[in-house]
């Protein structure tokens, strides 16, 4: 008897609604976590995996050596290479495509390549209009690794320690 | 338990062994695992891997299983903590100076040394010093040298001394210094090289064509059957998406072990040769367009239609390449006889046909190949074996090295990679005599009688010594064999050679066995793809023209299947000739080329081999069936579907089949059982001409010209075994006609003359000229064999 009195004065006089704007009115007055996107961004990660990129070494000599470890690694089934014999006799990729519509970006290839050619950049504010536009292509991949470069060498040297 | 039979205990497990095998042959057997690097079940031991190394009790060491001979009682431990800790220490010491550089190694994901790195190796180097570096060596256009990568297990070096018998390869050096390569500085010229790539452990010996082109684990192994010889070696043909990537040996012990040959290996580059036929064409008022297969068919249909209308099927002339499947050639000549000809052969090498009717169901090798190894003396006539069957080649190696009396007559004198007993080098004219000599003589030992005519024929031959000897070998031995090559094959004279040969066998109580040349020339006798066989072997009621018969008389319609008759045939020139001047020529090609185009009136693309199904018969009578693995090339097909749509576009019965399996049954159903037997009914030898003083042409084909896909692959064609366009002449015959090295020689035969480049070349002997077939610069030259002249151009 004395709960189904209680209840109803609880009730009459909005008790719960007050209970729920004292909530709000804590918030209101907090300090704003909200990033105003896209005039301001997050902090990253070094580790953060977006765009992929391909590698150049210091005296402009691609980094990947067609091992395809990076290929056999991927869960889904995102990369394609072709290789052949380049006419130094060194062993080359003549093609290097990655589906950006199949990446799944867990990084397994940055992991297992074994000599740090293909890597995920920060960048993530990407888009394509077509299908095609987010199948990456070897000059695509390599373009984005050397407008990139800097940050990528300085991410890595920040994680060496841990590699 | 016989006396040689002991008990040994390996991991706690009782085995029964033999006495004097090693260690490791028992684990092997029990599938008991020890790693090794250097042991191979085909070659000897050498044991300086040290990996196999176990613990035996009551030796004070490790043992190496591979070089440890078993003794009764023997209690060996492959797991223990010693054993164990052993391994990984040679595991540590082969690392030291190997590069590590799995990532750019085309053997990275089969790779032994990788493997066992995974079990025995360390995880971090302790090794701070410089690694050392080997300078790479070119040991020709099919095989790629890493050597820095190479651990000395030299099993390459044994392969070389062993199986190819060439001591080519070597070690040099010492410790640290020891490096791998040829002792001079050159290519590595063998009809087997191929095999070192697979018995290296390491990426240290790699297939040049394959370089760089896939990894391991992308590749899919399926079966096959090698097409370029009469062994029919078991392969696996690798494959990646669509397309042929490599082919390596399959082990059978009974036809190929777990080698083969270097055209088997690396023919497939001729797959994807720019020169592939992608889409049916047809040409109209001399202009080539491409069409479907639909228009295709049409076209064929109303062309040969009307051709057998206007000139009866009698002018049809149907030739068909010996590497076709068994299924191709059982339908091409079921329809070739449906319209009514009997025009159709596919033993294209060949001139001398008279004695056709005496050959039983096939011409057979005359025993199995492995039985080759246990013979005790043969008698080669007319056969370069060593680069024509490069696996029947290493079983009659291996029955010399063990004391047969392997005896040679031929008219170049090749090199063999065994001792040879006796060899009679002579013209081809003389061949014949040199047979009958050898006959004469085996009468005389073993006073046997022989009938009147052949004695009449033999009675005025002058014996020497040597037909002697060779008659004693082979009246002397329990397992003898009379053995005909290709060269024979194509002799002018060759139902002479092959009564002669038969008598010699005959009364030597030998076998007689042929060594035919391409992968289904069994299949063709058996499908019946013969002017007077049809399929199994029965006696066909009209005897149609043989192929040199069809090419002479120029026919007015030929159809061609996998054939390139100017390359293929024994008459160069005839078959160009022929070909001009037919009105309608249908050609079921894999490949264009300039000829093919300039004669033929529709081109329709088939698929090689690895691109479609079928059966190769070998030269023992085994049948091999073998699945198509890959898509074919741009619109190819496989020829058995065309000759099938063929069939019912003519509206002939019996041309129902939906695989290639079910043409297979009917083939087999008609050929019943493969009788293995040469004993044919022998024509006895008429008379036997003398030798002409004329200048005499010697024509030999060598080892990657035999066929349009081997012509085509390009690895191959980088290597020695390719016709070089040129005469061959002895130093004598060089001298005599004031001709010298590279020098350009006016070359005659009947009315045509050409010019070519001079070899000296001493194999040859005096009176002849040696001419390499199917080379373009020789094709007007014309027959294989016969008078020849040469002057200074």
């Amino acid at each position: 008897m004395a709960d189904k009195i209680k209840k109803y004065i609880n009730s009459l006089f909005l008790w719960e609604l007050l209970k729920g704007l004292r909530l709000t009115g804590r918030y209101m007055f907090k300090r704003k976590i909200t990033v105003q996107y896209p005039e301001e961004k997050t902090p990253q990660s070094h580790r953060f995996r977006g765009l992929h990129a391909l590698r150049r070494y210091p005296n402009g000599e691609e980094r990947c050596i067609a091992c395809k470890l990076c290929e056999a690694v991927c869960p889904a089934v995102a990369i394609t290479i072709e290789s052949e014999p380049r006419d130094d006799g060194s062993r080359r990729t003549t093609r290097y495509d990655i589906d950006l519509t199949k990446c799944i970006f867990c990084g397994f290839c940055e992991e297992s390549c074994p000599v740090d050619s293909i890597v995920e950049t920060r960048i993530f504010e990407y888009h394509g209009e077509k299908r095609g536009d987010l199948l990456m292509t070897k000059p695509r991949l390599l373009e984005i690794g050397d407008m990139v470069e800097k940050q990528l060498a300085e991410d890595r040297a920040k994680d060496a320690l841990y590699r | 338990m016989s006396d040689d039979q002991i008990t040994i205990e390996v991991d706690g497990k009782s085995l029964k062994a033999n006495k004097g095998q090693m260690l490791i042959e028992i684990t092997d057997a029990n599938d008991i695992y020890v790693p090794r690097f250097c042991y191979h079940k085909k070659l000897t031991v050498a044991a300086n891997c040290r990996m196999c190394l176990v613990e035996v009790e009551k030796a004070p060491k490790p043992l190496p299983a591979c070089a440890t001979p078993v003794m009764d009682g023997m209690k060996v431990k492959t797991r223990s903590k010693l054993a164990v800790n052993a391994q990984k220490s040679i595991m540590e010491f082969l690392l030291i100076n190997h590069p590590l550089d799995c990532p750019i190694c085309d053997q990275g994901g089969e790779c032994e040394l990788q493997d066992l790195a995974m079990g025995y190796g360390g995880d971090v180097s302790r090794y701070q010093e410089k690694k050392r570096v080997v300078k790479d060596k070119n040991i020709g256009p099919l095989i790629q040298t890493d050597l820095t990568r190479c651990i000395h297990c030299t099993r390459c070096v044994r392969f070389g001394e062993e199986v190819a018998g060439l001591r080519e390869m070597g070690a040099t050096g010492r410790g640290e210094n020891m490096e791998i390569g040829t002792y001079i500085e050159k290519s590595v010229n063998s009809e087997m090289s191929g095999n070192i790539i697979d018995l290296c452990p390491v990426g240290a010996l790699t297939s040049k064509p394959f370089r760089y082109s896939a990894r391991t684990w992308e590749l899919v192994e399926k079966d096959g059957i090698a097409p370029h010889d009469s062994v029919g070696s078991n392969i696996h043909i690798h494959i990646k998406g669509d397309r042929v990537k490599r082919v390596a040996p399959a082990d059978n012990e009974a036809i190929n072990e777990v080698w083969l040959s270097d055209r088997d290996r690396f023919s497939y580059e001729g797959i994807y040769s720019e020169d592939r036929l992608q889409n049916p064409m047809i040409k109209e008022e001399g202009v080539w367009k491409e069409v479907d297969w639909e228009t295709a068919l049409d076209v064929v249909k109303q062309k040969l239609g009307s051709a057998l209308e206007s000139h009866g099927a009698n002018q049809l002339g149907v030739l068909a390449s010996p590497s076709s499947t068994l299924e191709e050639l059982y339908l091409l000549q079921k329809i070739a006889r449906a319209v009514g000809t009997n025009n159709i052969d596919a033993r294209l090498r060949q001139v001398d046909f008279s004695d056709q009717n005496s050959v039983s169901q096939f011409p057979w090798l005359g025993t199995s190949i492995a039985d080759l190894e246990t013979l005790q003396s043969a008698l080669l006539i007319g056969s370069n074996v060593r680069k024509e069957q490069p696996i029947i080649n290493h079983r009659l190696r291996k029955a010399a090295l063990k004391g047969a009396a392997i005896m040679m007559l031929n008219p170049v004198d090749y090199d063999f990679n065994y001792p040879v007993e006796t060899k009679t080098i002579v013209a081809p004219e003389k061949m014949p005599m040199e047979l009958a000599a050898i006959l004469k003589a085996l009468i005389e030992t073993t006073g046997q009688s022989i009938d009147e005519q052949t004695k009449q024929c033999i009675d005025n031959i002058d014996i020497t010594d040597a037909h002697r000897k060779m008659a004693d070998k082979l009246a002397n031995a329990d397992d003898a064999i009379v053995l005909l090559g290709n060269i024979a094959t194509a002799h002018p004279h060759f139902s002479l050679l092959r009564s002669l040969a038969g008598l010699i066998a005959k009364h030597s109580n030998s076998k007689i066995g042929y060594l035919s040349e391409a992968a289904n020339s069994s299949g063709v006798w058996l499908s019946g793809v013969l002017p007077h066989r049809l399929a199994g072997g029965v006696e066909s009621t009209n005897v149609g023209l043989n192929t040199h018969a069809m090419l002479q008389e120029k026919l007015k319609a030929y159809v061609l299947m996998g054939v390139e008759p100017e390359m293929d045939c024994w008459d160069s020139r005839a078959a160009r000739t022929a070909m001009n001047e037919a009105e309608l020529v249908i050609s079921l090609t894999a490949y264009r080329s300039d000829e093919i185009e300039k004669y033929a009136d529709v081109m329709l693309p088939v698929s090689v081999f690895a691109e479609t199904s079928g059966t190769f018969i070998n030269n023992a009578g085994s049948s091999q069936t073998f699945a198509g693995v890959v898509p074919p090339v741009g619109q190819a097909r496989p020829a058995w579907k065309f000759l099938r749509v063929l069939g019912n576009l003519f509206n002939l019965d019996g041309f129902d089949y939906e695989s290639s399996s079910d043409v297979l049954d009917e083939v087999m159903q008609s050929i019943g059982e493969i009788k293995t037997n040469n004993m044919d009914q022998w024509q006895s030898p008429t008379s036997l001409e003398p030798a002409s003083n004329d200048l005499q042409r010697i024509t030999e084909i060598p080892m990657n010209m035999i066929d349009s896909i081997c012509r085509r692959a390009v690895s191959l064609q980088k290597t020695a075994d390719v016709s070089d366009g040129a005469i061959h002449i002895n130093t004598a015959l060089a001298g005599k006609n004031n001709l010298t090295d590279a020098d350009n020689a006016r070359v005659e035969q009947d009315e045509n003359s050409v010019t070519l480049k001079v070899v000296v070349d001493d194999r040859v002997p005096d009176d002849c000229v040696l001419i390499q077939a199917a080379h373009i610069a020789q094709i007007d030259l014309g027959a294989s064999f016969g008078s020849i002249r040469i002057a200074k151009a």
